[in-house]
């Protein structure tokens, strides 16, 4: 790993002529590991993951990937990356979560807006430290030049490329926590090997940043190819991507008793034929979590359609509804049989 | 607001400071102002709310141990959820050792206050009110601790929740104590739980008073243990506004005391007074179930020492008015599907039965009669919930 960067001041004239002038040695521009291990950095600037913010381009040791399935945030675009200390590198072994060594960070910016019109919104920062992992949300400034700590969240309102009004919030500290949770434990949830792309995966281990591709890795559907997965299989992967962080033993809802992992294949506990326990009006007037043949009579329907507070599901991260995750539900529950 | 930044600095040198307390005022930016508070106490601090209305525009969260959120009263510290945007409820605690008291909350979109995994909470003294009363669109619950042990809900008040006021599923240790409910489907919910007193409450014009249940399929079942013991249990008639597809909407209007699949409910020393369908009712769960653990009916039912008051003479079901009629005009006190197990039935008072001989058997097969006296087969005792010395002095 480059250790400094050659910086040539008069470049091209230095090069057309003598070789050796003009040549400046300066510190690389590192990532603050002090800004990642302690603390509650007020500007996501303070960390350095980006050699450029406002373009997100990413410094050395910071990578950028995506997921098969991505979790649905108001249509945003997001722009993840993963922070390895040097000498440090990711393991797993199956199609789990992927083990961050600590001193790691994982990044991950939303934004909406194509090109020249692309606004960032906010920048999601889970950091692994000694005692284990933070979660801290940061709100871009209109200049797009910093974001700063956003503790207590906020809510702002927007039109969506598509026309669409929308108050957007950005989640409190407390409401990372209630996603990225795990029997009290602050964790990462999209890394999971399962979600991964097989050729991302084979680049950071060839890179050094992975011990080895897990078995196990880039099983759910590309969401983006749609069309060449079964609706079974794109169904279970947005339930587990958009759900299963609290519908899981040990998430947020457990008291519900609904698990919609995608290695769950439990027919009553992923919801067929489940009665609510706590749904209240979130039930819509129906009996059970999924209707096998009628998803109008299925609650998760019900609550995945609805942008109301006390019914919406998730409860956080979204103020509209995916028409896209809604119709291959829909058509999943459309297509099992009735008896 | 000076000490909020001391202790935000503080928190930022990361050196463990003293206990502090945060005065928040309502007025312009409290969502942030509060929730900002509550992100950064640290343990055994107390976040204070001044007297007045906090208009809000999403939940708060509280996930710090040891935490105090108190208000200047439950008439005079609001949290004003009218506008909420978004989140599951009005406030949600996930950290143990928590004591909220002396506020309230008021037209939350989803649940009220909502504690998860959060052990050893108390809850003193609070108000939760849905304003326009009974409303299908209120939310479900309003004091909802749940996944804990440890639980102490005193001195409250809950108006207007359409599922349960109280409500305390899956958890251990529990005193439910001196608290108003009143207009919500079920007064006092307790769900899936284990060693649970009720006692001392007033819930009235509910649909049902006080419910004890348990359910199938969820991570934690097989409750019981429960005494339900020196309520007054008045005129809970309200029709039922639960939304369909919720347990509780099949609650009857006009229940006192009801319970369903449970094992060792000790209902005693109650005054149990004008509750239309029945003051007393035992039934089991009628609905399909896949789940080894589950008893889906009433087992080792104790009534001693109630005090039954006029009742029974509208009962809120499926043929009940001919039962009635039949019976003189109202049905006696205590109410049986005929599916329960070793009643210890120490009160003079006459037990009318469904006849339903089998678990899911329709209400329309059964054959209303009057139970004859039956010996108890096994003697049920039951100890006192005792909760750790603590929490009781973090009241006193």
């Amino acid at each position: 790993m480059k250790k400094a960067l050659l910086i040539f001041s008069t470049a091209a004239a230095a090069l057309a002529g003598s070789i050796t002038v003009n040549a400046t040695v300066i510190d690389e521009p590192a990532v603050n590991d002090e800004a990642v291990m302690e603390g509650m950095p007020r500007a996501l600037s303070q960390y350095g993951f980006f050699l450029d913010a406002a373009d997100q381009q990413p410094n050395y040791h910071v990578t950028s990937y995506e997921l098969n399935t991505p979790l649905y945030s108001d249509g945003a675009d997001k722009l993840r990356f993963v922070y390895l200390p040097e000498g440090t590198s990711l393991s797993g072994e199956d199609e789990g979560l992927l083990d961050f060594p600590v001193g790691s960070a994982i990044i991950k910016t939303f934004a909406f807006g194509d090109g020249d019109d692309r606004k960032l919104i906010e920048t999601r920062v889970l950091l692994h430290r000694a005692d284990g992992w933070i979660a801290l949300p940061y709100r871009w400034n209109e200049d797009q030049t910093d974001a700063k700590l956003a503790l207590a969240g906020a809510r702002i309102p927007m039109t969506r490329p598509d026309g669409e009004e929308i108050s957007y919030r950005i989640p409190n500290k407390n409401q990372c926590k209630t996603c990225h949770s795990k029997d009290g434990e602050v964790i990462p949830i999209g890394p999971k090997a399962r979600n991964l792309d097989h050729g991302w995966l084979t680049m950071m281990a060839n890179d050094g940043q992975l011990q080895s591709v897990p078995t196990g890795a880039d099983a759910l559907p590309v969401w983006t190819r749609a069309d060449d997965f079964e609706t079974d299989a794109l169904a279970r992967a947005y339930l587990d991507v958009n759900c299963a962080h609290c519908h899981q033993p040990g998430g947020g809802a457990s008291n519900s008793g609904l698990d919609l992992r995608w290695e769950q294949d439990d027919p009553s506990q992923i919801g067929i034929r489940k009665p609510p326990v706590a749904a209240g009006r979130g039930a819509g007037g129906h009996a059970v979590s999924i209707a096998p043949g009628d998803p109008d009579a299925s609650i998760l329907v019900y609550r995945m359609s609805s942008t109301e507070a006390g019914i919406a599901m998730p409860e956080l991260g979204r103020s509209t509804n995916d028409p896209d995750g809604i119709a291959v539900v829909r058509k999943w529950i459309e297509e099992m049989p009735a008896s | 607001m000076i000490r909020m930044t001391v202790a935000a600095l503080a928190l930022c040198s990361a050196a463990p400071i003293l206990a502090e307390t945060h005065t928040i005022s309502p007025g312009e930016g409290a969502q942030e102002r509060l929730q900002e508070a509550l992100i950064l106490a640290e343990p055994g601090d107390e976040v204070v709310l001044e007297a007045g209305r906090y208009t809000l525009t999403d939940g708060l969260s509280l996930d710090v141990d040891g935490v105090t959120l108190r208000g200047a009263g439950m008439n005079a510290s609001i949290l004003d959820f009218t506008n909420q945007a978004g989140s599951g409820e009005g406030l949600l605690v996930t950290s143990d050792n928590v004591t909220l008291r002396d506020f309230a909350v008021e037209n939350a979109k989803g649940d009220g206050i909502k504690s998860k995994g959060a052990d050893q909470i108390v809850y003193h003294a609070l108000r939760v009110e849905w304003t326009n009363g009974p409303d299908a669109s209120n939310g479900a619950y309003g004091i909802y601790p749940v996944e804990a042990s440890n639980i102490l809900v005193q001195d409250s008040y809950v108006r207007g929740a359409s599922d349960a006021g109280i409500y305390v599923g899956q958890s251990e240790n529990i005193i439910v104590r001196r608290n108003r409910v009143v207009e919500n489907v079920a007064g006092i919910e307790i769900e899936n739980s284990n060693r649970a007193e009720v006692t001392e409450n007033l819930t009235t014009k509910n649909t049902g008073g006080i419910l004890v249940f348990d359910l199938p399929g969820l991570p934690k079942v097989g409750g019981g243990d429960v005494l339900v013991a020196r309520n007054a249990v008045i005129d809970n008639n309200t029709d039922n506004f639960a939304p369909e597809g919720n347990i509780v909407a099949s609650v009857p209007a006009g229940t006192g005391v009801m319970i369903m699949a449970n094992k060792g409910v000790h209902v005693r020393d109650n005054a149990l007074i004008n509750n239309s369908t029945s003051h007393v009712m035992m039934v089991a769960y009628t609905q399909a179930f896949d789940d080894d653990r589950y008893e889906p009916r009433p087992v080792d039912v104790v009534l001693s020492g109630n005090v039954y008051g006029s009742g029974g003479s509208a009962p809120d079901f499926a043929g009940g008015d001919m039962m009635a009629a039949a019976m003189g005009g109202a049905l006696p006190p205590v109410l049986t599907d005929g599916l329960h197990r070793n009643l210890n039935k120490m009160d003079a008072v006459p037990v009318v039965s469904l006849g339903l001989t089998k678990v899911g058997q329709p209400f329309a097969e059964a054959q209303p009669q009057l139970l004859p006296p039956s010996p108890m087969v096994t003697k049920v005792t039951f100890t006192p919930v005792e909760l750790p010395a603590e929490m009781e002095a973090r009241i006193q």
